[in-house]
């Protein structure tokens, strides 16, 4: 950008002749080059990001109806709203529910199968490749071809009859349906945890379990002791990419279940989007994202603060 | 854990992998061959798993009931234009945060990272307001502008930061002495260098666009202005059933050409992720 080149720059760009310092100094161009190499990602963090993190806020202080066209100061009465809605418990346990069962099957799953694939077998590529290759399927496409299969009377039952049982009807049960939507998202991403923990463990030194089973170590043992304590900022990653991913779930939702049945799948961000974009309720919408907001911050805080607890190893 | 194993664990584990593949290559092996069944072998039972009389009339009739051509170069263009917008503002903020010495670097550093805690998803509302203001609801732009600087592409930033730390310092003094200035560093020298951590960018950031579903039900209204898995679901008869045939069609369409490229360059894909992608 600035191409000003200060060894012959002394007598051009300087502001006065003379022995006196040029004024573009490699300093100066330095901080001149920074700002205008960071300026895109900068302005565009502060329109794009940072603006509308405050308007939701401002926004969640009215009471906005958009069909009449009224804006109304309302102070906290939304979040008044907030603690006495008869859904909130529902959406706070769906969600609760749906990040917890994802991230235990998706971390236990993605382990498993980076240990198995880390073992000397001929072709685990193969295996790396067909694990990996949901996470590059559509999202939407992925969902659609599940809902298909969960139907009453589709693949998954068709399977299962053959081997004569009798399937439920998985979208339309309670309990059935958080947990249909939780695993059809492990399967969509786990890949991605997958090859994470796969590189993670190629990390660890050979001759850490060689020491270990001269001492009559059991594998076991071998794992918990070694394997988990050395791979354990991993771990601490992969928890956190997927505790927030698990929070912005939506899409799945809406073409699974729509929320259902009852509320048992309405998890905040498929909440939020009704209030706001079936209801109009933008104002009590943008006191939901509040939440979510806290939500997603509160739990990345802490699990910084786990970090220097139960982190052994910091790589 | 890698030992030699003796041929009977070697069967085991053989058996416990390909257990385990199924739930991941059966929805792709069904979705496509779903798709060239007549809707009554469609729930036979027991299943077929491959249809008896294959055909494509559900290919035909995914272009008669939806703009389709015009809906998948919507998601492609979006998601190219993403996906090189990206590349461009996380490889110079990139750059900077790492190699460059100014002032505020680090307060600003801060700033540009506290996106990654903020998802589209918080500020919906706002931006559909933003963009409502602008007149540009039922445009592609709130698609293309919010991912291209919002959290995907602060992480991406973080990303290619994380790389350039990780070049050598002799890189800057061996530009200096051939005269390049700071700018001619960064394209001719420490961009070349940084293609893997641009791979995964590209790879992740295109993904991403191509799986947008909040963004564009919120944002856009008519058909053919629709992205791809907007358009998936649409395919329902009077009822509001879903046209199932129909719909394993069109969602073949939309999955099979990534996962040729993506088995094409599978070791590109897996290992730039895994690699320079998310470790940090």
């Amino acid at each position: 950008m600035t191409q000003t080149d200060t060894r012959v720059g002394s007598a051009a760009a300087g502001p006065a002749p003379g022995p006196a310092r040029p004024f573009w100094t490699s300093r100066r161009r330095d901080q001149l080059t920074g700002f205008v190499f960071i300026a895109p990602q900068l302005l565009g963090s502060a329109v794009f990001v940072i603006l509308p993190l405050i308007l939701v806020l401002w926004y969640s202080l009215h009471e906005w109806n958009v069909l009449a066209g009224t804006f109304d100061f309302v102070g906290t009465d939304n979040y008044t709203a907030l603690a006495d809605d008869p859904n909130l418990g529902a959406v706070l346990r769906a969600t609760g529910l749906f990040s917890v069962g994802l991230v235990v099957l998706n971390l236990g799953l993605a382990l498993l199968l980076a240990v198995l694939l880390n073992q000397r077998l001929r072709g685990t590529i193969v295996f790396r490749t067909l694990f990996f290759s949901p996470v590059v399927v559509s999202l939407v496409a992925w969902t659609i071809v599940w809902g298909f299969l969960l139907q009453d009377n589709g693949g998954i039952n068709g399977l299962l009859d053959t081997i004569g049982v009798d399937g439920p009807n998985w979208l339309r049960g309670e309990s059935t349906a958080m947990v249909s939507v939780i695993v059809v998202q492990v399967f969509k991403n786990v890949g991605l945890n997958m090859v994470l923990f796969l590189a993670a463990l190629q990390g660890v030194p050979a001759e850490l379990y060689e020491a270990a089973e001269v001492d009559g170590a059991s594998r076991m043992r071998q794992f918990w002791r070694i394997t988990v304590p050395l791979i354990s900022p991993t771990i601490l990653l992969t928890s956190i990419i997927t505790v927030v991913g698990s929070l912005q779930v939506f899409a799945q939702i809406a073409v699974l279940t729509q929320g259902g049945p009852g509320t048992s799948t309405t998890v905040l961000v498929y909440y939020l989007y009704q209030q706001a974009f079936q209801f109009h309720h933008f104002g009590y919408g943008a006191t939901l994202s509040i939440l979510l907001f806290v939500i997603v911050l509160a739990l990345t805080v802490l699990q910084w603060q786990m970090r220097k607890r139960w982190v052994f190893h910091e790589s | 854990m890698s030992r030699d194993l003796s041929r009977r664990t070697k069967l085991v584990l053989y058996g416990v992998l390909l257990v385990l593949a199924i739930p991941f290559v059966f929805p792709t092996w069904w979705m496509v061959t779903s798709s060239l069944k007549p809707v009554a072998d469609i729930f036979a039972f027991p299943p077929q798993l491959l249809p008896t009389n294959p055909r494509f009339d559900a290919y035909q009739r995914v272009f008669e009931l939806q703009p389709f051509g015009q809906q998948y170069l919507n998601s492609l263009y979006i998601a190219l234009v993403v996906t090189v917008g990206t590349m461009a503002v996380s490889a110079l903020a990139g750059y900077a945060f790492a190699r460059i010495r100014f002032r505020g670097q680090n307060v600003l550093f801060l700033v540009v990272l506290a996106g990654l805690l903020i998802p589209s998803e918080v500020t919906i509302v706002p931006l559909f307001q933003m963009f409502f203001k602008l007149g540009l609801v039922n445009t592609h732009w709130p698609l293309i502008l919010v991912p291209i600087f919002g959290a995907p592409s602060v992480l991406a930033t973080f990303i290619m930061r994380q790389f350039f730390i990780s070049l050598p310092g002799e890189l800057e003094e061996a530009a200096r002495v051939d005269g390049l200035g700071r700018f001619a560093t960064f394209w001719r020298i420490a961009l070349p260098l940084s293609r893997p951590a641009l791979g995964a960018v590209a790879i992740f950031t295109f993904l991403h666009s191509w799986n947008l579903y909040l963004e564009p039900i919120v944002f856009l209204s008519s058909p053919e202005k629709f992205t791809l898995p907007q358009a998936l679901t649409q395919f329902v008869d009077a009822y509001g059933g879903p046209m199932w045939d129909v719909q394993m069609a069109a969602a073949s369409m939309t999955a099979l050409p990534v996962l040729v490229v993506f088995v094409i360059a599978q070791k590109q894909f897996v290992e730039g992720l895994a690699h320079t992608g998310l470790k940090g």
